[in-house]
């Protein structure tokens, strides 16, 4: 009988509690910085793509939902020729994130992706690519890498020597 | 066999290996750079360290590099133990302080030894703090990449390059830790094995760079065995798609055929799979009266077909298979060879040699141990390229055995054997027309015309047996060269006569046959290798057929109507002026093949089939052994294999037994059944229904990505994976994840070992035969006990005609091949059409480098700049063969200037 009361007493109590509801989607729900949600290509500091097309997101993505062709510029730089994520396939588990030596993919808290039309869930490269470096700032794969790419000489790197002369006799 | 101890673990090991061959023959992970199977030991990386013990007391051992130790018996040492596996870590961790941070955009990674060996070693964090060393890079042609800042000094590329291929353009530079692997300046990498580097170097310094063109990881691709269409030798490949084009070709180790390399020609040539000249659909050319359009195209063949006026020209580019329902289909009586006719007489003979005559015909790795070799009209260099890679190792057979009894030193000691070898050639003899490559390792080279090369080689034979007939009238050059060469052969156990199609001349085969049986009569196990032109050309000769001279002639005089031609550009094997008249007079010609040339021009109705990589067939090389190839993909459009199509244009036409052979091993067997000759062709991969554990071998790894987005621009809803009918091999990547068998072998691979590096974990023994044996199968055996019937017929010497000049064909690996030309790369490389004079002949005609030379040829004119070449013999004109724009002249023969 006690019990009784009591769950009905804590039950009207929880007409003065804060709402736990969102009335989504006038009123939208905060998402922690590293919710796994859309995915993206983000851009290094000086604007150009991270992506390198190195296809390690690809192998490692679960559903196989990632396909690119890498290709490169007259200068030596890398870079997606195409980038394809099948939304409909992916499950957001973020291991092409985990995956991505260059920062370059990365998954947004983000998830109002929802189509009428499967196929418009194929999301190509355009669609992917964001003027934004995301969750990581500051970090240029080619700044640390033994590539050469335009501006970027070698020896030029991060802790690196400037290229041997191996005309030298020196020690 | 002596037994060794590994980790208190007793092993039966061979004898005389060393330690870490031992090791990774058994199936252990022993971490490696600076060995390498074909190459041998110079325990330069110190990679491979071991701990080896004195007796069961010795607690504390010692570290020992394993590639360095041989093995005996008794032996003990610990490759797990904790002071070994440290050692390993340090010394990789040393190797990794100027690595570059490239996996991601290296195009080793995911096949590279370098990243295999540092996560076997555990080194997984950088300790180095300091920065990395760096270099420029060069410029180094057309297929090789360089990225000198990825190099770990392990000096396999230039012990690769220099020391086993004979290259002279890359080299080490520099001293101490700023050692450079590279060319003197910028420039292409001279060799025609340089495309080797790209697996032989453990990193990322040196990759293909046609791969760049189109980079796919190895992972990625979809591979299938296959035969290289380069020659006639049959080199095993692999080749790997992507996205519906062929990306790569790899070495596929055969230890009977191609061992662990290719050649330029072989692993570059390959981009004509992906050209835009491809046929793709169908092609019919409607006649005014013919009104049945919308018909299937076979049906267009059919109609076209008159009863009785049919005939068929095979092709020694296409499978014995296609070529064998093409024979069926149009009756043996009208089924014609489509080669030249000096060709078909060159391989007719070699064929009629190899099987009637006691000598065997030499595998490649029987070539490269072969002690003494003579070479006859022959420049390996352009016209069997892995064949001259062998004849380079087979000089050092000699030099090798006697230093290895002088020295007491075991082969693998690279180093040790190389520094006592010196300089020393054992016997190699080279009789052509002009200076070849090979010259510069042969003890003498004779530059002479063909005839006179056969003189010589029958009086070799006189001088090794008297009683073969003496050739009068020599020279004394001649008999000069005639006697060195007969007493360089008489020492000799395992002597190797080398002839083929290059000379153009049957004296010269028969020659060498002749020189062989003699060798064979005086106890030596003599062997015998002709080289063919083509992938099939002894396939397409066992099958056997009419000349294609005959087939004009059918055509002209009107006994033939239609014309079926079998992937063959006629324009290749007949004249101009025979060829236009040939089309001219037939009614209705109807072309298979996979790309547009002068004779699809020419056609009613093209047909588009596959090419080696879009279908499965199979090919007979040069030493007569069937090598399958197997689809690599299912090609766009309506490509299908040449027998697929003339199958069912078969079963159209009401033809009753084609109508039998529902699936391709019905064909196989058919074929085995019908022609002794091809008694096994039928085993040599496992049959379509072939499974183990229940399933078909994948012809994609396991990490295969992208499934379901590769397509999904196109439609969201995947396709019904491609599947293969025709062989145990699936499309997908779902399958058995074991090791295949050795004929069926679509990529090498073995958990740890990612790079082709794995080929070890597939062999009995490093350097040995796969498991299950080397796939294919020899059709052509010699006649040991039959009666050696030795030419007695010598020839005229060459005498020059005034006004005249005996036109000799010469080969360019680069260029003289009708499809590899279709590689970027390779056109770059080809040469420009020119004639080859001798000053002297030069002077007689009055015409210096570079001017134009007029000649008649059939009532075709040629005008072709002149070069000079001194070695050349006098009277003689080199053209090269085969070059676009470059008509057919046939060669030899003379021509009035």
């Amino acid at each position: 009988m006690f019990s009784l009361l009591r769950s009905m007493w804590l039950v009207f109590l929880h007409m003065f509690h804060k709402r736990d509801t969102y009335q989504y989607p006038e009123q939208k729900a905060p998402l922690p910085a590293r919710w796994r949600g859309r995915i993206a290509l983000t851009r290094d500091p000086d604007g150009e793509e991270r992506c390198v097309g190195c296809y390690l997101c690809a192998a490692a993505c679960p559903v196989d939902c990632i396909s690119l062709q890498a290709t490169e510029d007259e200068h030596g730089r890398r870079y997606p020729e195409f980038f394809r994520i099948n939304f409909s396939r992916c499950i957001f588990c973020g291991f092409c994130e985990e995956a991505c030596p260059t920062y370059a993919i990365q998954l947004l808290p983000d998830f109002e992706m929802a189509e009428y039309n499967r196929q418009n869930l194929v999301y190509e490269k355009h669609d992917l690519l964001i003027p934004s470096q995301g969750k990581y700032p500051g970090y240029n794969y080619y700044k640390v890498a033994g590539l050469a790419i335009k501006n970027k000489d070698k020896g030029e790197a991060e802790q690196e020597e400037p290229p041997v002369d191996i005309k030298s006799l020196l020690p | 066999m002596p037994i060794i101890n590994i980790d208190n673990i007793p092993y039966e090991v061979k004898e005389g290996k060393n330690l870490l061959e031992a090791c990774l023959s058994l199936g252990l992970n022993l971490p490696y750079f600076c060995w390498h199977p074909a190459l041998g030991s110079v325990g330069a990386c110190r990679q491979c360290a071991v701990k080896i013990f004195k007796d069961e007391q010795d607690t504390r051992g010692k570290l020992m590099m394993a590639c360095m130790e041989p093995v005996k018996d008794g032996m003990r040492l610990s490759v797990n133990d904790s002071d070994a596996v440290a050692f390993r870590g340090h010394v990789i961790g040393w190797l990794m302080t100027n690595h570059p941070h490239d996996c991601a955009v290296c195009d080793e990674g995911g096949s590279c030894h370098l990243q295999d060996m540092t996560v076997m070693t555990g080194h997984a964090y950088r300790d180095y703090h300091f920065s990395k060393r760096t270099y420029r890079n060069q410029h180094l042609g057309p297929f090789i990449n360089h990225e000198m800042n990825r190099c770990i000094q392990c000096y396999r590329c230039v012990r690769f390059y220099k020391d086993f291929a004979g290259g002279k353009d890359l080299d080490v530079f520099a001293a101490h830790n700023h050692v450079y692997f590279g060319r003197q300046q910028d420039g292409t990498l001279e060799n025609e094995f340089s495309g080797n580097l790209v697996e032989v170097c453990p990193t990322g310094v040196f990759t293909d760079k046609t791969l760049k063109q189109h980079y796919t990881r190895k992972w990625d691709l979809t591979t299938a065995p296959s035969i290289c269409q380069g020659c006639g030798l049959g080199c095993n490949i692999i080749a790997g798609e992507r996205y519906g084009s062929l990306r790569q070709i790899t070495n596929r180790y055969n230890g009977a055929v191609n061992g662990y390399f290719l050649c330029d020609r072989g692993r570059y040539g390959y981009e004509f799979v992906n050209s835009k000249d491809r046929i793709r659909e169908p092609l019919v050319v409607h006649a005014p009266d013919d009104k049945a359009n919308g018909l299937p195209v076979l049906q267009h063949v059919r109609n076209r077909m008159k009863p009785g006026k049919v005939i068929g020209i095979g092709s020694p580019r296409a499978s014995v298979e296609s070529n064998y329902v093409l024979k069926e289909l149009v009756g043996e009586n009208n089924f014609y060879l489509g080669i030249g006719e000096i060709e078909h007489e060159l391989i007719r003979l070699m064929l009629k040699l190899l099987k009637e005559g006691p000598v065997r015909a030499a595998s490649m790795q029987e070539a490269a141990a072969a002690d003494a070799v003579v070479i006859l009209g022959e420049d390996l260099t352009n016209t069997a390229p892995m064949l001259a890679l062998s004849v380079r190792q087979a000089v050092r057979r000699m030099p090798v055995d006697h230093a290895i009894s002088s020295i007491h030193m075991p082969a693998w000691q690279d180093a040790a054997v190389r520094e006592a070898v010196q300089e020393n050639k054992g016997p190699l003899f080279i009789l052509h027309v002009v200076e070849t490559k090979l010259d510069e390792v042969a003890t003498g080279a004779y530059h002479t015309a063909p005839d006179n090369i056969a003189r010589i080689a029958f009086a070799v034979s006189h001088l090794l047996d008297g009683t073969l007939p003496e050739v009068t009238g020599m020279s004394d050059e001649g008999k000069q060269a005639a006697a060195t060469i007969a007493a360089a052969l008489r020492g000799a156990k395992r002597p190797l006569v080398i002839a083929g199609y290059g000379g153009g001349s049957e004296q010269v085969i028969r020659a060498a046959a002749n020189l062989a049986w003699a060798l064979k009569q005086q106890g030596a196990d003599a062997m015998l290798s002709f080289t063919v032109p083509e992938c099939n050309s002894m396939g397409l000769e066992m099958l056997g057929g009419l000349r294609l001279e005959s087939a004009v002639d059918a055509v002209l005089n009107g006994s033939a109507e239609t014309v079926l031609i079998l992937e063959n550009d006629l324009y290749r094997r007949l004249d101009l002026h025979t060829a236009n008249q040939f089309f001219g007079h037939c009614k209705e010609v109807i072309v298979l093949d996979h790309l547009h040339n002068a004779t699809t021009e020419r056609a009613n109705i093209v047909l588009p089939v596959g090419t080696f990589a879009e279908a499965d067939g199979t090919l007979v090389n040069n030493e007569g052994r069937a090598q399958r190839f197997l689809q690599v993909f299912n090609p766009q459009g309506a490509i299908q294999e040449s027998w697929r199509w003339l199958l069912q244009l078969g079963d159209i036409c009401g033809h009753t037994h084609l109508r039998s052979l529902l699936h391709y091993d019905d064909l196989l067997k058919a074929i085995a059944a019908k022609y002794p000759v091809f008694i096994g062709i039928d085993t040599l991969t496992p049959p379509a229904d072939f499974r183990i554990a229940g399933q078909k071998i994948p012809r994609e790894p396991h990490r295969y990505s992208g499934r379901t987005a590769m397509q999904a621009n196109v439609n969201v809803s995947e396709p019904k994976p491609a599947e293969d009918g025709d062989t145990a091999l699936s499309f997908t990547m779902e399958g058995y994840r074991g090791e295949p068998p050795s004929s069926v072998i679509p990529f090498f691979w073995a958990p740890g070992w990612n790079s082709v590096q794995s080929v070890n974990k597939y062999q009995v023994e490093t350097g040995g035969p796969l498991h299950g044996g080397n796939p294919g199968k020899r059709l052509l055996e010699p006649n040991p006990n039959g009666p050696t019937k030795f030419y007695t017929n010598i020839p005229d010497p060459f005498i020059p005609v005034g006004g005249h000049l005996l036109l000799v064909p010469l080969y360019h690996i680069f260029g003289s091949e009708e499809l590899s030309i279709h590689t970027p790369g390779i056109a770059q490389r080809m040469p420009a059409p020119y004639i080859m004079l001798h000053s002297e002949d030069a002077r007689r005609f009055q015409v210096a480098a570079g001017h134009l030379l007029y000649f008649m040829d059939n009532g075709h004119q040629y005008a072709l700049p002149v070069v000079i070449n001194d070695t050349l013999q006098k009277g003689a004109a080199g053209i090269p063969v085969g070059l676009p724009h470059m008509q057919v002249a046939e060669a030899p023969q003379l021509v009035k200037i």
